[in-house]
């Protein structure tokens, strides 16, 4: 197959799912319910770690404690999320838009390269679906015992094992809205008020929303949700190009498909590596046929790979038959090294480059982050006052935001303006990750206002954390107006 | 409730949201029926040479949804303000919501004031929690006028001094909080006398507080001064039960000088203080008002 001949994809009549009787009929399709085999190998083994890995991590999370607080708290209720040693404010937004942008070129980067890993091996909606066919398995047994169960009448074995699969996917669920809302409801609180089911109504919602979403789309909807709801899906495809990295089968090598013999040698009776056994569609979790080409189906789980190379090794066959490859790989017979020579174009570089800056970026940003804010306000009553000698006197409020926790204590300065002078209480302190507000009279003397003259002089704040401990002091310079009135 | 200029509008809103409902449940209907197509199941359309659009049927799921969303829709209607100038049959509204959120905050708060209700200023002064809420309350609510260091400003008295128009005692404070003042002075100059007389007077003022003044027009102004005694008292000390500032001190709310004093006998002056018992709770202005009392006495919390 050369590759300048476009691929001619074949069209197939959609069967019509009649649902009503009578002339026409609904153009609506029931879910085909689709039995995946269990599979093992190099990528389930890989996708079994990342299945670990993440849960251990979205379970495990919320019962960390950090400082005698929960280690990682969202709390919205006062605006502050706890995140280890951090405490970011509503001002820190930024970073959660840059975490996004990684996140974001991180996924371009993967998909550019080898196409849907993220789909295929980290998305929850795998990850959940994963865990959630293992307990159908240990419950209603493989594929074809739980097409059996399907079809077989209601019967008290067939109860209890539906029964059974039922209780641990909603227990799954419903621990998995619980561990959710444990990141914005301290987890441990959260744990008491379970005992007496006295969650308040949001939590109430939110654990039952979350578990029902997680029972649903992991038991239910599995397949669907990436065939028709992820916008990932869509836009993942559009990555592609012919240097991607994607699940494929080597027709070259596989065609003509047929069953023969361990002994025989296919040459013989002219046949390709393929024995037609049928089980990568049996373990597919889409109920593709990857040997159709690609299908915009495909979540690159590479199951087909894992099972197709045991059939391979049984046969005595070399592996890879279905294998991670780019389309130009396959149109030109190019082995492993010359396909990996081609990983690193222009797009891949440009991902790179990109993710590479914005990942130092949000480190250093982090690293040098202010341990406080400051505001000056001016007040907005009256511009100006006049004091006993002549004097004029302006007021401020400096909305200080102390980012860290413990109490800290702040001393204002004044510089850029000749002669002034605070004349209220210039030293207070602010308590653990709050903020306040704090009044600041700036008086000018008489002799110097006539030396300004009338209008608004610029006038510059130093706020200085003091050191207290093992926190150095720090300096905050925020910049502001004095007014001389005529 | 509803804010049309007459009923039509009210009635055309509802017609349209209910027909609009039930226009994408037939919409739905109508497009889901199954149309015959072409052999090979396209619509015959044709883009880049070889790109065809096929007729595939809806999944089940997404038709399960888009009815629930025409549902919830119905619903919605049904329950919350809608459908023109109807109200629902719940009753929602946001201003119900909004005090419901305020009365529960308030229950909230209810224990904490409780325990502030019945301790005296001078307890309070040394309570950093009190104080805490004292100076919240003070920014929200006072600092617009009486600036955020309490100092006031022309027109507006400050707070930190000792020197009090109605007398400084917590009570005293708290009445003023929660009813406003109203502060008169009436113009005086037809009682005073010639435009002389009551620049004399002026001068004379001024010297009572040791203020820079000319002393022969002082000396003239003395006998004129009987006019202004009758609120600011004999010496000029002021009368705390009228809000009669004290004329001895170094204090000038409206301006110092001959001229301000000129003008304020002149004309006069109305000085209002807003009530507030509409807008704090008994218990709210009591923890202010020791607040307000604290700063007066240079207390450590304050500023």
């Amino acid at each position: 197959m050369s590759s300048t001949k476009p691929r001619v994809i074949p069209i197939v009549a959609a069967e019509a799912a009649s649902e009503v009787e009578g002339e026409g009929g609904w153009l609506f399709e029931k879910q085909k319910k689709i039995y995946p085999r269990s599979v093992t190998g190099y990528f389930s083994n890989w996708r079994w770690a990342m299945v670990w890995l993440t849960q251990i991590v979205f379970y495990g999370l919320p019962w960390l404690q950090w400082n005698d607080r929960q280690a990682v708290l969202f709390d919205l209720a006062s605006r502050r999320f706890y995140i280890f040693g951090l405490v970011l404010h509503p001002q820190d937004l930024v970073y959660l838009a840059a975490l996004l942008i990684i996140s974001a070129y991180l996924l371009f980067l993967f998909t550019a390269v080898a196409g849907r890993l993220w789909c295929g091996f980290t998305c929850p909606q795998t990850v959940y679906t994963e865990i959630f066919l293992w307990v159908e398995r240990r419950f209603e047994g493989d594929r074809i015992a739980r097409m059996r169960l399907d079809e077989a009448p209601w019967s008290f074995n067939k109860l209890w094992r539906k029964a059974g699969k039922q209780a641990v996917w909603i227990a799954i669920g419903l621990w998995t809205g619980f561990t959710l809302v444990g990141y914005f409801t301290p987890v441990k609180v959260l744990w008491g008020e379970a005992f007496t089911l006295a969650f308040g109504p949001w939590e109430w919602f939110w654990v039952l929303f979350y578990g029902f979403a997680t029972y649903g789309n992991a038991g239910y909807l599995r397949e669907q949700v990436c065939t028709y709801m992820c916008p990932y899906a869509r836009f993942q495809s559009a990555m592609f190009d012919r240097d991607t990295l994607i699940v494929s089968y080597d027709p070259a090598r596989g065609e003509p498909r047929g069953s023969r013999g361990r002994k025989v040698d296919p040459k013989s009776k002219g046949l390709g590596d393929c024995i037609d056994c049928s089980l990568c569609v049996q373990v597919c979790p889409t109920g593709i046929d990857i040997r159709n080409g690609l299908q915009y189906q495909c979540i690159g789980c590479a199951s087909c790979i894992d099972v197709c190379n045991e059939v391979m090794d049984k046969m005595n066959y070399e592996r890879g038959l279905i294998r991670f490859a780019t389309q130009n790989g396959l149109a030109n017979r190019w082995s492993k090294l010359q396909t990996w020579k081609r990983v690193l174009r222009p797009r891949v570089l440009v991902y790179s480059g990109v993710l590479g800056l914005i990942c130092i970026g949000f480190v250093v940003s982090l690293a040098l982050r202010s341990p406080f804010r400051v505001d000056v306000v001016r007040d907005r009553g009256a511009l100006a006052r006049l004091v006993d000698d002549g004097a004029i006197e302006n007021v401020y409020r400096l909305q200080v935001m102390n980012a860290t926790e413990g109490t800290q204590h702040y001393r204002v300065t004044l510089e850029g303006l000749e002669g002034a002078a605070i004349t209220s209480k210039a030293e207070f302190e602010v308590g653990s990750a709050e903020a306040r507000w704090w009044p600041v009279s700036v008086q000018v003397p008489h002799a110097a206002t006539r030396a300004l003259g009338p209008g608004a002089h610029p006038l510059r704040f130093r706020i200085e954390r003091l050191a207290k401990g093992d926190d150095g002091s720090v300096d905050v310079v925020e910049k502001s107006t004095f007014v001389v009135p005529r | 409730m509803s804010d049309f200029f007459n009923s039509g509008w009210s009635t055309f809103i509802a017609v349209t949201t209910v027909v609009s409902l039930i226009a994408c449940l037939a919409l739905l209907i109508i497009a889901s029926r199954r149309k015959p197509m072409a052999n090979d199941n396209t619509t015959g359309h044709v883009w880049d040479v070889d790109l065809v659009e096929l007729n595939n049927p809806l999944p089940r799921w997404w038709m399960v949804l888009f009815v629930l969303t025409v549902v919830c829709g119905g619903a919605y209607v049904f329950l919350y303000p809608g459908l023109g100038s109807s109200a629902g049959t719940l009753n929602w509204t946001s201003t119900g919501q909004y005090e419901a959120e305020q009365k529960k905050a308030a229950t909230a708060m209810a224990a904490v004031y409780a325990r502030y209700a019945s301790q005296p200023a001078e307890v309070l002064a040394k309570d950093a929690g009190a104080m805490g809420i004292g100076e919240r309350l003070f920014v929200n609510n006072c600092a617009a006028c009486h600036g955020s260091d309490a100092r006031g400003s022309k027109g507006f008295p400050n707070l930190t001094d000792s020197d009090w128009l109605y007398g400084g005692s917590l009570e005293t404070i708290k009445e003023t909080i929660a009813n406003g003042r109203q502060g008169v002075m009436p113009p005086m100059a037809a009682a005073v006398g010639s435009a002389q007389d009551v620049v004399n007077v002026a001068n004379y003022v001024l010297s009572l507080s040791g203020s820079p003044h000319n002393a022969i027009q002082a000396a003239a102004g003395r006998e004129k001064f009987v006019a202004c005694a009758a609120c600011h008292g004999p010496g000029g000390k002021g009368t705390p039960a009228l809000g009669a500032p004290n004329l001895t001190d170094k204090v000038w709310l409206h301006g110092w000088g001959e001229e301000a004093i000129v003008a304020m006998v002149n004309n006069g002056k109305t000085n209002v203080m807003p009530a507030h018992a509409s807008r704090l709770t008994p218990e709210q202005i009591h923890v202010l008002g020791a607040y307000v009392w604290s700063l007066s006495r240079g207390a450590p919390t304050g500023p």
